[in-house]
Order: structure tokens, then sequence, then C-alpha cells
């Protein structure tokens, strides 16, 4: 169990919990919600973490991944 | 809005970037603006199409109230009688979320499966039919950058239909729709929408989450038997889409792209084109002759010879000013801009330079509206609506008002700044950016609250298609001109009068004290700031006319380039953020302006 912040490039992580209720409900309609596997592409340093749901980019702010919280997916 | 009788409310709904405005252009024939970042139009257009009215919507990911574009979309869509769902066949997993929320509302829904070649080429096989029946609503594939497939979705409007709903969620429906409502607005309610609740005197449900989930796990079982995925990326469009976001080589790519821009803007339009036009046929052509056809029947010492043919005549200054100077300017910042827009990058900046931004109490987002300050400031803060929170559109618009030079200024800017040579333009971008940063960061410490943060997709990078980025660029700089105009002849007007009676001396006399002891220039240099306070650029432009020292360039530029935004972008201000804060932009400008202009006199003295 990690953050998404702390995933490491190319890293294929699941989804665990989001713990806002504001950023999860917009996550959902993106595809993104607890139990999707996720690729992670790119991280800005102490900058937004892109990644690839299987179909589709994602920018999310630092903060928003720090509230990530996920594992490696199987 | 009131209909004409017998017509029904024909709704344009999809995702940001689906091609939306493109179907509105096909059916009604007029042309909106096609834009690449979700948010640059908030605005509804409305255009007649047959037995009904079309409607265009923001794009939006779902219909709730997370944010401006999506109250709008939310408002209009609650009273649609039938809604064409634009979807991209190539972001079907997403976009089918709105679709089933559109079905979940129970409007009649026809879906256009757009970009149809794109998903084909991707390596993507879509079972139209099939997804046809799993929705229960009729779907139209369609390429509409090609004009494929736009007769049989217009076959098949009437046959809109209201489609497969979540069954699960209809007793709760049932018990609200029972007090009066739509199913529509229960469902908003349902799904914890508070603006819809209130306004029915109901109290939200907790069930956004619920349904979501529920809604996402349809469509993933939709997507799963409708779509077989072979996995064909575009090696060189992935390849730069990393490029940009990643900081080694995105900040160099985003200095190439400001360079080229710099080069476009600055030096070939703003000194080669404004030749051309300003000096060549403005001043050498029509001013000559102007000049002598209205003095043949006006003296040149009188009211109304001045009026129209003095040093600001309406005949003179302002149109050699307007189609002359700005004219060729503003066309040039905005092919610029549309070249940007149209190509999918600016997402991928705003992801570059989201950290940046969040010191300024801002997120990545907030790059769009700045962008678009160069080009028009005025614009620019009709944009911010798309930030996230207040406190986040305060601190936008009071960057745009008192920091951001638009597309007509910088012009004028770089003419007068070109000769003094490369280090004095150095000098003066480093001071508006530290302004810019300083400033920000001071109303990020101030303002209550918290800003919210960036959550964005970035679409694949495509080559712009030239004729979009000419139309557009024709619109916009046509809108320029009917904004700008009326201005620039009231802004004549007010600094002929000024001068014709005196009171121009007198005020520059009496603003000794701040033009001559405080930021050491000449006098003369009142004129510029009143005619700033009309439109910053023609301030800039006033600067023309004196002889200054390089340092006093350099002065008058920092100091009207922070001074007060134009009347028109002033109006715009109170009307978005509220007369009080709009009053205190103004005021701060105005503080600013000759606190750093002074401060900078000296520095250089």
């Amino acid at each position: 169990m990690t953050t998404l912040d702390k995933v490491r490039r190319g890293a294929k992580v699941e989804i665990c919990r989001i713990a806002d209720g504001h950023v999860r409900a917009q996550a959902i309609r993106f595809g993104l919600c607890e139990g999707s596997v996720v690729t992670c592409g790119e991280k800005l340093p102490a900058g937004p973490v892109v990644i690839y749901t299987g179909w589709q980019e994602l920018a999310l702010g630092r903060s928003i991944a720090r509230n990530i919280t996920v594992k490696e997916a199987s | 809005m009131e209909l004409p009788k017998g017509k029904k409310r024909l709704v344009l709904v999809g995702n940001p970037n689906v091609g939306k405005s493109i179907f509105f252009n096909e059916l009604t024939g007029r042309y909106v603006d096609v834009s690449n970042f979700p948010g640059t139009t908030v605005e509804i257009h409305t255009a007649p199409y047959g037995d009904y009215i079309l409607m265009d919507t923001p794009g939006v990911y779902g219909v709730s109230s997370f944010n401006e574009e999506e109250r709008v979309a939310r408002d209009v869509i609650l009273h649609a009688d039938i809604v064409i769902n634009i979807v991209d066949a190539l972001h079907l997993e997403r976009d089918l979320f709105l679709t089933q929320q559109l079905i979940d509302m129970g409007i009649a829904t026809v879906v256009a499966l757009n970009m149809m070649d794109e998903a084909i080429r991707s390596g993507k096989t879509i079972d139209v039919a099939k997804l046809s029946k799993h929705l229960g609503v009729p779907v139209i594939p369609t390429v509409a950058v090609k004009k494929q497939g736009f007769q049989e979705l217009k076959a098949n409007i009437a046959k809109a239909s209201l489609g497969y709903a979540d069954p699960r969620i209809q007793s709760e429906l049932d018990k609200l729709i029972a007090t009066g409502m739509g199913r529509g607005d229960a469902l908003l309610i349902l799904e914890g929408d508070e603006e819809v609740a209130f306004c029915h005197g109901q109290q939200a449900f907790p069930l956004r989450e619920e349904i979501y989930l529920r809604r996402r796990q349809r469509v993933n079982e939709i997507i799963a038997d409708v779509v077989q995925a072979k996995q064909i990326i575009k090696k060189w469009n992935k390849l730069l889409g990393q490029w940009a976001v990643r900081p080694v080589t995105g900040v160099p790519i985003l200095f190439a792209i400001l360079m080229a821009m710099y080069w476009f803007i600055g030096v070939f339009v703003a000194q080669t084109v404004v030749g051309l036009t300003e000096e060549t046929i403005m001043l050498g052509i029509y001013s000559e002759f102007i000049t002598a056809l209205i003095f043949r029947f006006f003296s040149p010492e009188g009211f109304l010879g001045l009026l129209l043919a003095g040093e600001f005549g309406l005949l003179t200054m302002a149109p050699v000013y307007l189609f002359g100077l700005l004219l060729p300017l503003v066309v040039g910042f905005y092919l610029a801009l549309s070249l940007l827009e149209d190509s999918g990058y600016l997402p991928r900046l705003a992801t570059l330079v989201d950290r940046m931004l969040t010191g300024l109490g801002l997120n990545g987002r907030a790059i769009i509206p700045i962008i678009l300050g160069f080009g028009c400031v005025t614009m620019a803060t009709i944009t911010t609506r798309v930030l996230g929170s207040k406190r986040e559109r305060i601190i936008a618009t009071a960057l745009l008002g008192v920091t951001i030079p638009c597309s007509a200024q910088i012009g004028v800017i770089a003419g007068l700044i070109a000769p003094l040579g490369f280090s004095y333009l150095v000098i003066y971008v480093l001071i508006i950016f530290t302004i810019f940063i300083f400033l920000g960061t001071v109303l990020n410490k101030l303002l209550p609250g918290e800003s919210t943060h960036l959550l964005i997709d970035l679409p694949p990078l495509r080559l712009p298609q030239v004729k979009n980025v000419f139309t557009k660029t024709y619109l916009k700089s046509l809108a320029f001109i009917k904004e700008a105009a009326p201005l620039f002849f009231l802004a004549a007007v007010a600094i002929t009068v000024l001068a014709y009676t005196g009171a121009l001396t007198g005020l520059q006399n009496w603003l000794v004290p701040l033009t001559e002891g405080w930021l050491r220039l000449p006098r003369e240099t009142t004129t510029a700031f009143v005619m700033g306070i009309m439109r910053r650029d023609f301030g800039a432009a006033g600067l023309y006319h004196l002889t200054l020292t390089p340092q006093q360039t350099l002065v008058g530029l920092v100091t009207i380039t922070l001074f007060v935004p134009c009347i028109a972008c002033i109006m715009v201000m109170m009307k978005e953020r509220g007369w009080k804060d709009g009053v205190a932009i103004w005021g701060g400008s105005f503080v600013i302006a000759f606190l750093v202009g002074g401060i900078i006199a000296r520095l250089l003295g």
C-alpha cells in the first residue's frame, strides 16, 4: 500500500481508495475508480502525475495524487 | 429562453473536444468556435433548425454542478426536448458515462458516434448496432470533419428515444417525480445536486457515488461487449505528447513555441507587416488624403477640424491605430492561438506549469485564461469562470488585469522596446514576471478558502485543420474590431475635447509631481495615461509620440503595462467578480503601476 504520488514511472498499480469525495466523483466519470488499474506515465518534480487508464491520459495534481491510495497491480 | 410556438429544444451535448461545434455549424449553417481545451466556451449558441431551436452547450464529462460550465450545460439539458449526444469513438469508455446519465435523466436521446475514422485507424472496432441495442437509443456513426453521417443523423433526430435507464433507483425517482418535478431534476437530486434540490425545496440525496459507480460499471460492461480493440499507437504522437509534459523536454518545447510566437507576432507582424499597413498605407496614403480633404472644409485650428483630423482625430489617429497597427497584431495573435488550441497542446501545457501556478493559489488550468489574456484580457476574464473556486477566479482576474499585456499592447511594446536592444526586453519581462509572481503569492496568502487541484484529461496531439484555424482567427479578429472600435472613437473624442479645452494641459501640470517628480518622465506622458484608461494599448501607443531616453521608455512601458486595464475589461471584471472586487483591482492597478514605475526609475537613475 502506498499513495499515487510515490509510484515510480512506468509502474502498474491498482487504485484502492480516493480520499476526497468530490475528486472521487469526478474520477469515476473519467473511468477512474477504486479497483481500476492504471500505469504511471509521467511524474513532474513536485508537480502533477500523469497516468494512463488504458484508453486515455489523465493529469492529476500532486495533492490529488497524494490522497489516492494504490497497491501493486498483480 | 422563450421559444417560438411549436418549436422544440434540440440540444447538443458532449464531452469537451468531441466536435460539437462542427455539428452545430453543419446543422444550422452558422459558425461557432471550435476549441480543443475544456472551457474556452461558456456561452450557449442557439439557432433555428427546422422545427427545432438548436442549442449548443459547453463540453462536460457529466451533468451536475462541479463548475460553471456544468451548471450552464445542466440548465440547458434539463429543459431539452431532444438531445443529440456526440460521443468520441476513440474515448467511448469516457464519453458513454454522460450518455448513460442522459438516458437515466429520461431525455429522448440520439447518439452521434463521432470520429469513427480515427477509431478504426487506431485499431478499434465498434459494433454500432449492438451499442444501439444496449443503450436503447439510435446510434449514428459520423466523421464530422469530413461531413460524413450528417444526413443519417438528421433523419434520426425524430427517432430519438428514452433508452434503458438504471432500474434500481426507480422507486426513489418516482417519489420525487410525484412532487411535480421532471425526471432529470429528480435524478440530479438523487445524485446530490444541492442547487437543483434547493430549487425544488428538497434535500439532496447522498447517492451520487453509488449511482455513479453503477453507471460506470454498466458502461464498462457495454464497452466489453461492443468494442474490440487492437492497440495501434501512433509513435510520434505519443512521444511528442510525453515530451510536452516532461520538464526536461517540455520547457524547451515551450520556449521554442514562445520564441516562434515572438518572432511571428513581435518581429514579422509588428515590424514588417505593421510597417506596411501603418506607415505606408494608413499614414502615407490614407492619412494624407483624409487630412487634406477635411482641412479643405474645416480649419485645422477649429474644434471640428481637430476632432476629425487633428492629432487625436476621429478620422486620423483612430483608424490609423485601429486598422494600421492593432488589427494586424490581433490577427497574428489569434492565428497563433488557434494553432495552439487546435493542436491539443494546451492541456499538456497546463500539466507542465501546474506546479508553478499552485504557488499562486491556482492550478494548471489557469494557464488558459492567462494565455488568452495575451490576446485580449477582456475575453480572458470571462474565461476565468471555468476555474474551480471563487478565490482562483479572483486571483486570475487580478493577475490578468494588472500584469498581462494584451496582444494590441504587446505589439506597441515590442515596437518601442525592440530598438533599445535585447537587454531591455529581458529587463522588462523580468520586472513584469516578478510582479506577476509577487501579486499571485500575496493574494494566495490573503484570500480565505482553498483552491482546487488539477484533474484533467490529456487529449492526443493532432494536426490542426487549416480551414478551422483560419475561420477561428477571422471570427475572433472580427469580434475584436467590433469591441475595440467604438472605444477607440470615444477615446479620440475624449482626448480631443480635453486637449481643445485646455484640460489636458491642466491635468498634465497638475500631475507633474507624479510624472516628472516620481516617475521622472516628461509631463506629456499624462496624455498616454489618460488614453490608457480607455484602452491599454492606446496608452502604450501614446508613448510613441514622446521623445524618451531608453530608461524613460522602460519606466513608461512598465507603468503602462501594470496600469489599469481598458474600460471594456473593467466592465467585464465588475460584471464577473462584482463591483467591489472590480474596483479593488482597478484601484490596485493604479497603485502598483505608479509604485513600481517610480521604483524602477530610481533603480535605473
